[in-house]
């Protein structure tokens, strides 16, 4: 199981990277977005995988760890804002400038293959 | 308490000059003075004390993690240095008030020079190696400010860039090797510090560490092969020449040698490298000195020639030695200002520094003649004057130290040499300009300056004549206390002209003698110097440094060619690389910890993300299906939390990816439907590559932590959670109590970005698309009935499961975030289902003071605690029973989740219903929209 989990974490993190390598805005809030949720199955499994163990206190038993998930918890609202931002970010540039390049130019200047 | 009021007494003086200037020079000038005549005043008070034997100190934590206190001292050292800065700076506070021409910026002039004055006081005083390297920072930067001082010139900006330069890099050198030296004795305290010197000379690192300060010593108080910065440093005003280049600046590294000798030095790498650097200086400085044309760079070259003197007495570093290092010191800074004040004086009064242009003002400025006469004579160590005193003990101690062992002769054979060029340049100094006949007339009619100028002058020399007869009287006191300080223990001598007939007395007649030969033979030795291509220091450091620039350009732009994607492979691959080195440290990768079973679901759920994540990236110029593809990774992430004990982040991973979904389709419609192909393969593979090989450093590092047994603070939470935080859902609780501070960052965060975001929807510019990405028209029919009628109904229901979620938050699955995101995508639901128009009729409200009405419910829950004298967000809790609802529980964490709840939801809409809102009449913009549609295909 354990193997299986870091694999699809890994997989995730590929995938988002390499969006957000792309040269359109789009594509990279995209990118972020699925980079953001394979860093927060990343940090979640930072406290071992639990099944059954929910951390609703009722006497003895088996519990996950707490702490991670409430960082984590914070970590998608916080994920939520920032792509908020990000793709808003990204329409207003292209309101401005007249296209969606990551790079940020208008788009009479000259632009040759660069990176 | 009173030894603080002294650097803060001159730092307060750097005001001063700010405001009086504008009451004239006079005014100016006595103000400015006032403070630090104080706070000389306050320095002669404390001798007392220190005749007693006491050291005065106070010291006061500033940075105690950092070891850094705010603590000064002042033993003997301190004081002999102290007097100094202090006494000729009011000396040159006077003089120039003369110097300065009346359209010149004096107040600027005298606030640097409160800085500078601030900053020498500051190192002589510090008892805090960490506050000494502050203080000496401090020196370089207004020392810099003081010689670019006439910023016009281009020869004062590139000679004070230059100083700057290399007494900046001193510095640093300098503070590593304080750093060293603190490591080596455990603390940063001077006391402590000199007290441990066989300890740190027993340190292996002693040598590193002692290079490191010297050359912080040596570039400071320009010694060779750091000496070219001081004669370009003449381009200052003279008032900073005569100060800085010749009393202090340059002797805080000399200083420096003599605080630390103690500690660091009698040794024979000391020995060796001080000693040799001082005598190579005092050579190189004496040669240029007879043979440069300027006045100032004469004094320049010669002041570089006598701080090598005190640089080999340090070295030679026997007390007697010490003893004539500290005496010269005092002799030099008074021959030596005195000379550069008169140096300013003449060439104020003629308007010219160059010897040839110069001669025969002794008509003219009879009383400047006698006066450069005495102090060039001291300088030449001519008997009855104090540099006389200092050079017979400079040439006793180097006839008996051991240092060079059978080629001991060597020295005092320099030193004679050394002393036959000072008398040299010494004699040609005053005869040149007041003696030889003027081959032509200077620029102006010269004659006498004003007394009040010349009084700075006249008191220096006075000093020179007074100890160079009486030394006993005058000197022995302040000697005795310095030595103290740097021997550690009291030393007895005596000063006297007389000492018999001796070998030191014969060097000084050879000298003198020699001396007077050799600038009889001045033509000759010009001629010669004139045969070597002379070297322009300032053409090779301008020349140094415009390479170094041109390089250091050459690889910034190669880094940073205004490519985001450049930047983001090269953040990537730096990642990359670091992490790869990390994991090559492990032993294995998998840990010693049992893997758990598989079962089918878990297969089924792994197999259906990796086909989303693959999908969405492949899918990626079509940007409504790789959105698709991203919604299906969303939901089974959420689903992965629910599978792993985690139903909070189930819950709110569920919530968030509605909203993050109906954003991103709602941003799309603004954007272009497809991304055009336009990455060459070559770039395509290395992303690919880098993407790929991040991917497996991902996985390797999950699978090993996963792997391995962690112990965790978490044991913590779980045991006060109930008892502390009256709460049995521990997640909520470290959200809310815990860690409520990370919290109250957090929802102060979003609030921000939605407040920015807000902004900048405000007139934006839109795109507005007639049809979809395959060129179909959008439907006209844009509420369909069926979502319209469901989400009337929906809309009180789903209110009511926020209520309860938000309730139950504190005890089950729950609590604001997930609350107020509930809350949020119902509102959502309205104004897509009814359109704008519709919803803001029914709920017109701004979302903005929502969101802010949150983030202060939060904060004033956490100040509510001081009410009660508690630390900030602490909650308290209690039980309380009501009829027909049976038992309930409050807690102040529950005001505080309602806040998260409010700003949760008044960010979510605002970010939301603002974009919405773009193509209405209620979108966020004063002025009327101005759209363009059909630009789409453009892009």
């Amino acid at each position: 199981m354990e193997s299986l989990y870091a694999i699809t974490t890994g997989i995730l993190s590929a995938s988002g990277l390499y969006l957000t390598l792309r040269g359109r805005t789009f594509p990279v809030v995209v990118g972020l977005t699925l980079l953001s949720y394979a860093v927060n199955l990343f940090l979640f499994s930072m406290g071992g995988l639990t099944t059954n163990g929910a951390v609703i206190l009722n006497g003895e038993g088996h519990y996950a760890d707490p702490l991670p998930q409430a960082l984590v918890l914070t970590a998608i609202v916080i994920g939520f804002a920032m792509t908020a931002f990000v793709v808003i970010l990204a329409m207003r540039a292209r309101g401005d400038l007249g296209n969606d390049h990551v790079d940020g130019r208008k788009l009479d200047e000259p632009r040759e293959e660069r990176g | 308490m009173t030894l603080l009021w002294i650097p803060l007494l001159t730092l307060l003086g750097v005001l001063v000059p700010v405001f009086t200037e504008r009451y004239g020079r006079g005014v100016l000038s006595l103000a400015t003075a006032t403070l630090p005549a104080v706070a000389l005043a306050l320095t002669l008070l404390q001798i007392p004390t220190l005749l007693e034997g006491d050291i005065p100190r106070v010291s006061l934590a500033w940075l105690p993690e950092l070891g850094l206190d705010l603590a000064f001292r002042l033993d003997g050292l301190s004081l002999l240095f102290a007097l100094l800065i202090l006494g000729i700076g009011l000396l040159i506070i006077l003089y120039a008030a003369f110097y300065l021409s009346a359209e010149e910026a004096s107040g600027r002039f005298f606030a640097y020079l409160m800085l500078f004055m601030t900053a020498m006081v500051g190192i002589v005083m510090a008892d805090n190696l960490l506050l000494l390297w502050l203080f000496w920072e401090l020196t370089s930067l207004s020392s810099f400010l003081l010689i670019g001082f006439w910023s016009h010139s281009s020869e004062a900006r590139k000679g004070a860039r230059m100083a700057m330069t290399v007494t900046g890099a001193g510095g640093l050198a300098l503070l590593a090797g304080l750093l060293l030296l603190g490591d080596m004795v455990g603390s940063f305290d001077l006391g402590v510090v000199l007290e441990s010197g066989d300890a740190i000379r027993a340190d292996s690192r002693y040598p590193l560490m002692l290079v490191l300060v010297l050359l912080g010593a040596f570039t400071k108080s320009a010694q060779f092969p750091f000496q070219f910065w001081l004669p370009h440093a003449m381009s200052a005003p003279t008032p900073v020449s005569a100060y800085l280049h010749s009393a202090t600046m340059v002797k805080a590294g000399i200083f420096l040698m003599a605080r630390l000798h103690p500690a660091i030095g009698d040794t024979a790498l000391w020995g060796w490298i001080v000693t040799l650097t001082g005598m190579a200086t005092f050579l190189y400085g004496a040669w240029f000195a007879l043979i440069k044309t300027d006045l100032k760079a004469i004094l320049a070259f010669s002041t570089v020639s006598h701080l090598g003197l005190i640089t080999v007495l340090l070295g030679v570093g026997s007390p007697m030695a010490i003893l004539a290092a500290l005496f010269h010191i005092i002799n030099h800074a008074t021959f030596k200002g005195s000379l550069f004040m008169s140096a300013g004086i003449i060439d104020h009064e003629t308007g010219t520094r160059e010897l040839s242009k110069l001669g025969g003002l002794r008509k003219a400025m009879p009383v400047t003649a006698v006066l450069v006469s005495l102090a060039a004579a001291a300088m030449a160590g001519v008997p009855l004057l104090n540099g006389f005193l200092s050079k017979e003990m400079f040439f006793t101690e180097l006839l008996d130290t051991p240092l060079l062992g059978g080629l001991g002769w060597l020295l005092p054979t320099l030193a004679t040499l050394g002393g036959i060029l000072s008398v040299a340049y010494s004699l040609r100094l005053v005869h040149a300009v007041f003696f030889k006949p003027a081959k032509e007339s200077p620029p102006k009619s010269p004659h006498e300056p004003p007394h009040l100028m010349r009084l700075p002058v006249e008191l220096l020399v006075t000093v020179c004549v007074l100890v160079g007869i009486i030394p006993a009287v005058l000197a022995t006191g302040l000697l005795d206390l310095a030595t103290r300080a740097v021997l550690g223990e009291a030393l007895e001598f005596h000063l006297a002209i007389w000492h018999g007939f001796n070998v030191p007395l014969l060097m000084s007649v050879l000298a003198l003698a020699i001396g007077i030969l050799v600038y009889a033979m001045h033509s000759h030795i010009r001629r010669l110097a004139r045969q070597f291509a002379p070297v322009d220091a300032r053409r090779s450091f301008e020349q140094g440094t415009q390479t170094l620039v041109a390089a250091t350009q050459a690889i910034t732009l190669r880094l940073e060619n205004g490519s985001l994607q450049r930047y983001m492979s090269l953040l990537l691959g730096a990642s990359l690389l670091l992490a790869t080195l990390g994991l090559l440290d492990l032993p294995t990768l998998a840990g010693d910890k049992p893997s758990q079973p598989l079962d089918g679901v878990l297969i089924l759920g792994a197999a259906l993300l990796i086909f989303g994540a693959v999908g969405t990236a492949v899918t990626h110029r079509y940007r409504l299906i790789s959105l698709l593809m991203l919604s299906v990774v969303g939901l089974l992430v959420s689903l992965t939390f629910a599978r792993f004990s985690a139903p909070d982040l189930a819950l709110t991973q569920l919530s968030v990816e509605v909203v993050t979904m109906i954003l991103l389709m709602l941003a799309l419609f603004f954007l272009p439907q497809k991304t055009p192909r336009e990455s060459t393969a070559k770039r395509n593979i290395r992303d690919l590559l880098l993407a790929g090989s991040l991917g497996m450093v991902v996985a390797s590092l999950n699978y090993a932590v996963l792997t391995r047994d962690m112990s965790s603070i978490a044991h913590f939470f779980m045991e006060n959670s109930i008892p502390g935080g009256g709460g049995h859902n521990v997640v909520n609780v470290i959200l809310v109590d815990f860690r409520g501070f990370d919290t109250l960052g957090e929802i102060t965060v979003l609030a921000l970005a939605g407040l920015a975001i807000f902004k900048l929807l405000n007139r934006l510019r839109l795109f507005m698309p007639h049809s979809d990405g395959e060129g179909r028209l959008w439907s006209p029919d844009r509420y369909p009935m069926i979502l319209t009628s469901v989400s009337q109904a929906l809309l009180p229901l789903a209110l009511l499961v926020s209520a309860f979620i938000f309730l139950r938050g504190h005890n089950q699955p729950g609590g604001g975030f997930i609350a107020g995101l509930i809350a949020a995508v119902a509102l959502i639901l309205v104004y897509m289902a009814r359109g704008v128009e519709w919803a803001q009729s029914r709920l017109d409200f701004q979302y903005q003071p929502v969101a802010i009405a949150g983030v202060a419910v939060a904060t004033l829950t956490g100040l509510g605690s001081w009410a009660f004298g508690r630390p900030f967000l602490t909650s308290a809790f209690g039980h309380f029973h009501l009829p027909i609802l049976g038992d309930f529980e409050l807690a102040t964490a529950m005001l505080f989740d309602l806040g998260v709840f409010l700003a949760v939801v008044g960010a979510t809409l605002m970010i939301l219903a603002n974009l919405g809102k773009l193509t209405t009449p209620h979108r966020p913009s004063k002025e009327p929209a101005t759209t363009t549609p059909g630009k789409e295909k453009k892009s």
